[in-house]
This record gives structure tokens, sequence and C-alpha cells, in this order.
């Protein structure tokens, strides 16, 4: 079937033939879903048709969402999965999750893996590493005055805070960074085609490779090096490795360049941030929700399963739309306005059910200091471009700004 | 509601659990996460009326339904 964007406009899009998933992230502001998906959204749970001809489901709904993501009899597994959008020079049918990958996979191989991360990454732990995370946020924006006064702010400080701070956690040498900051880039890009992505992936295996030898004879306190002592083969760690770092690099850096793009166009939320830097948590908690940067999220039915009335059929594939799910108004009052005193808790950000985010405390303790400190450091902070000229990641599982060129007034 | 006979009773399934700590995050003195698996300790079976918001929201939140609670009127000891 050939592909074709204008099918997803719901006005030419007769009764009988459902939508097709929109393809671009926006259609005007930058922080809103395209219209197209709003327009979807009138059903918690309609009629998708996807790029291969299937015939599934779009789930835009707050409690849809949540009961589909909360479901066992919801797979994970790749293999098992219909892709709403065509991927360039892909076979239809997607393979199953490379070693190591855990997010496609389903209880109980997903289960025995998962134990033996979520010990690293408790609140506590995460909590623990606060210090840690205020001295490179430190770090990062005194290169970034010394160089100033105008900035990209994705390179100077959304990119590298959570960059050395994955690292440091892996025990990944941050020098390394060339070797694999390119290589995460195009594993989430929709419009990377296979070869591309297939190639991304194997560098970064092989480098996850050399790494786990070297912390075999020697290891280093890190989380790689704890790995080591348990029974997974080489195989499985370079794979672990490589999801753990694509996984840190990409997601908190997008909220922290977007994050900050929409707080710079909300004069009076920022203010009210910087008048309370108490209100840094819920700030974050409705930043994720706001933006709701990593989506859609896929799940196919291994059983008939009933969701809000329909039945779903078991192979059928379902799209969990988060960004639609996060501005559903019978969860969330005026959802499409940013209020950073509102109660965001509950939003999916970091999806829900067994696959919720492992990494998630990270990046709050991440998110929750480099805020204020940044709008701390740069009373003045202000955009050096008109709004509409900064670039986004239209298509890319983890949306944000490419750039983010800034400037503020010197003492 | 104000009876001071009434218990709010909590229990927690670390089978189900999927260490995402949302009830640590939302419920911090009625909850926590060990070091081993990252799975969740109930600190307060019992909670105080002071934690019962609090632990009400982690219930909710919680992503694998993993932790459940009685209602505050039925049995008490
Ligand atoms: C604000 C930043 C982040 C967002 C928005 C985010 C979002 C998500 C979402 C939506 C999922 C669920 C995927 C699914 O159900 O299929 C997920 C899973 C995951 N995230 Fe994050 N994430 C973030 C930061 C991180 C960080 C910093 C790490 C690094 C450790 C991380 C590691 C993971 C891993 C390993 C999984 C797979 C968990 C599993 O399948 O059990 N994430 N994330
Ligand atoms: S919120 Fe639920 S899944 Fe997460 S740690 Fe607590 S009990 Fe476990």
């Amino acid at each position: 079937m050939p592909y074709d964007p204008t099918a997803a406009d719901p006005a030419t899009t007769t009764a009988e033939e459902p939508p097709i998933l929109p393809a671009d992230r926006h259609t005007g502001c930058p922080f809103d879903p395209p219209a197209e998906l709003t327009a979807l959204s009138d059903k918690p749970l309609r009629r998708l048709r996807y790029a291969d001809g299937h015939l599934g489901w779009l789930a835009t709904g707050h409690a849809a969402a949540r009961a589909i993501l909360a479901d066992p009899r919801f797979s994970s597994r790749y293999e098992l999965m219909h892709p709403p959008l065509p991927i360039p020079g892909m076979p239809q049918e997607l393979p199953p999750a490379m070693v190591g990958d855990i997010i496609g996979l389903d209880a109980p191989e997903h289960t025995r893996y998962r134990r033996l991360l979520t010990g690293r990454f408790t609140v506590r732990r995460m909590r623990r590493l606060t210090e840690r995370v205020e001295r490179l946020t430190t770090e990062c924006l005194d290169a970034m005055e010394q160089a100033g006064p105008t900035a990209d702010l994705v390179q100077a400080f959304a990119q590298p805070v959570p960059a050395l701070m994955i690292c440091e956690l892996l025990g990944v040498p941050y020098a390394d960074r060339e070797r694999f900051q390119s290589q995460v880039a195009t594993l989430f890009d929709q419009t990377a085609d296979a070869q591309a992505k297939g190639e991304a992936h194997t560098a970064l295996l092989r480098y996850f490779d050399e790494l786990v030898l070297a912390k075999r004879a020697e290891p280093t306190d890190d989380l790689l090096s704890d790995l080591t002592t348990s029974d997974l083969t080489d195989e499985e760690l370079a794979g672990i490795g490589g999801l753990l770092l694509a996984a840190g690099l990409d997601t908190t850096a997008n909220m922290l360049g977007l994050g900050t793009f929409a707080l710079l166009s909300n004069p009076d939320q920022l203010e009210a941030l910087r008048a309370d830097p108490g209100l840094a948590e819920q700030t974050v908690e409705e930043l994720l929700r706001y933006l709701s940067v990593a989506d859609p999220i896929p799940r196919a039915a291994l059983e008939d399963v009933e969701v809000e009335g329909q039945l779903v059929r078991a192979g059928e594939t379902v799209t969990v739309s988060v960004q639609a799910a996060n501005r559903d108004p019978h969860r969330f009052p005026d959802p499409d306005r940013l209020v950073i005193h509102r109660k965001a808790t509950g939003h999916l950000a970091f999806g829900h059910g067994a696959h919720q985010c492992l990494g998630q405390q990270l990046a709050r303790v991440e998110m929750t200091v480099a805020f204020p400190a940044l709008f701390a450091r740069f009373p003045t902070l202000r955009l050096a471009v008109p709004p509409q000229e900064v670039p986004l990641r239209e298509r890319s599982n983890i949306y944000g700004v490419v750039s983010l060129p800034v400037t503020w007034d010197e003492e | 509601m104000s009876d001071p006979r009434e218990r709010m009773r909590l229990s927690a399934d670390r089978d189900r659990c999927a260490g995402a700590g949302m009830c640590a995050l939302t419920a911090p003195e009625v909850f926590d996460q060990d070091d081993e698996e990252g799975l969740v300790v109930l600190l307060h079976p019992v909670p105080l009326p002071g934690q019962w918001a609090a632990a009400r929201m982690a219930v909710g939140l919680c992503p694998a339904g993993a932790i459940a609670l009685d209602s505050p009127d039925s049995t008490a000891p």
C-alpha cells in the first residue's frame, strides 16, 4: 500500500477508511500535538490503519492508555507488532529485540533482566546522586558562561549534563563520546533507513563489547563492572549497556532542551519557578506531561481484550499515544496550558506498567537540579532567534529541539 | 472518617512490583525500595492518618498494581 501522508487529514478520511497515524510531531505550536492527532482524540480508542495495511488501534485517552500499558496481555515484543508508519528500507515485519534490549521483551525474560537493574535505579540511590549532578551542572554552566553571552543550549547544557551522568554511572569514558553520540541519534531517528540504523547499532555494540571485556579484566566502581559479577553473558552485558547509554543520553537531554524552550515561551510560569525554586519538582512533572517527548508506545494484543467497551483482537497492534493521553482533558483540565502549579503526577511520560521507565528517578533528579540552576545563573536568558526558527526533531522517537540558540546579558 | 478505630491497611506484592519507585517517590514515609532489586518495601502496613493521602496516591500511581489498600472502615483488630 503506498504511503500517503495526506490521508491522515480527518477531513479527507471517510467513515469506512480508518485514519493513519499523523507522521509529524507538530503542526503549529512546537509544544502541542499535531492538529491531526488532536482531531483523532475525540474517542479514547479508535481504529488505525498501519503502514503495511494492518487494521489496528490508536489509544489517545488517558484511562485507555493506562489500562493497555498495565495489562500483560498486551505484549512489548516487536516481532508481534505492525509499525504504524513506514520505516525506510525496512521489511514490514519487525525483527525481535536484539540481545539486551529489554524494552522489546515480555515476562518472564523481561522480569529477569529488569530485576538485575531496578536496584541500581531506586529513588534513594538516585537522590544520593544529587550532589554529583549539581557539580556537573555547575561545570557546564561555568563553561557556557565563559564562552558567552550566546550559546547553543543543546550543545552547552542539555546534552552534556545527562551524558556526563550516565557515562559516570555506567562506567563509560566520557571522552569516547564522539564514538557513540551520533549513533544513538540515528537509532531514534525515524527518517534514518534500516541500513543506517543497523550500522549504528552494530557500532554501538562493538564499542560495548570492548568495554565489557575491559571491565571484566579490570573492574571499576560502576554499573557495568558490577553487572559483570551477575550471570549475564558478554553479549547481554553489551546489549544492556547500549540500551542504558542510548536511553540515558537522548531522553533527559531532549527534556532539558525542549523544556527550556517551553519555559522561555511561558514567561509567567518561568517567573513563578524563579520566585520559588521549591516548585522545581512539580515543574518537572508538568513539563514531562506537557512535552511527552517519548512517543508513541506500541503494544500487540496476545489475546482478545476488551478496552473501553471495544474488543481488541489477538494479533492486533495498539499504538499508545503518550502525547495525546497526557493532554486528555478528562484527566488534566485545560491540558494545553503549561501550568507548573497543577498536579501533573499520573502522566504517562515514563510509560506505565512493567516497562515503566527504569531511569525515571535519575531523570527527575537531573531535571530538578538542572532547570533551576540554569535560570538562576542566567536571569536574562532568552532565545537568540525568533521562536519559529528553532529547529525541531520532527520525526524521532524522542522529540526535542535540534539546537536552541540562546543569549543573555553579561554583567 | 474521624473514628479513631479506623485503620488503613496496606499490602505490597513484591512479585508484581516493577521497581519503578513511584511509591517511594510519592509516600516516602510509607514505602521504600530495597537496594538489591529495587522492589517495594512496606515501611508502615498501617500508616498514620497523616500519611493516608500520600499512600492512597501511591496506590493509584503504581504502574504494576503491586500495592493495595483495604479501606479504612474495614476490619480493625
Ligand atoms: C525524561 C527522560 C526520559 C523519558 C521521557 C523516558 C521515557 C521512557 C518510556 C516512555 C519508557 C517505556 C517504554 C515502553 O513501555 O515501551 C521508558 C523505558 C525505559 N527507560 Fe526511560 N525515559 C527517560 C529517561 C531515561 C534514562 C535517563 C534512562 C537511563 C537509565 C532510561 C532508561 C530506560 C530503560 C532501560 C527503559 C526500558 C525499561 C523496560 O523495558 O523495562 N530512561 N523510558
Ligand atoms: S510503585 Fe509499584 S512497581 Fe513501583 S516500586 Fe512501588 S510497588 Fe513497585
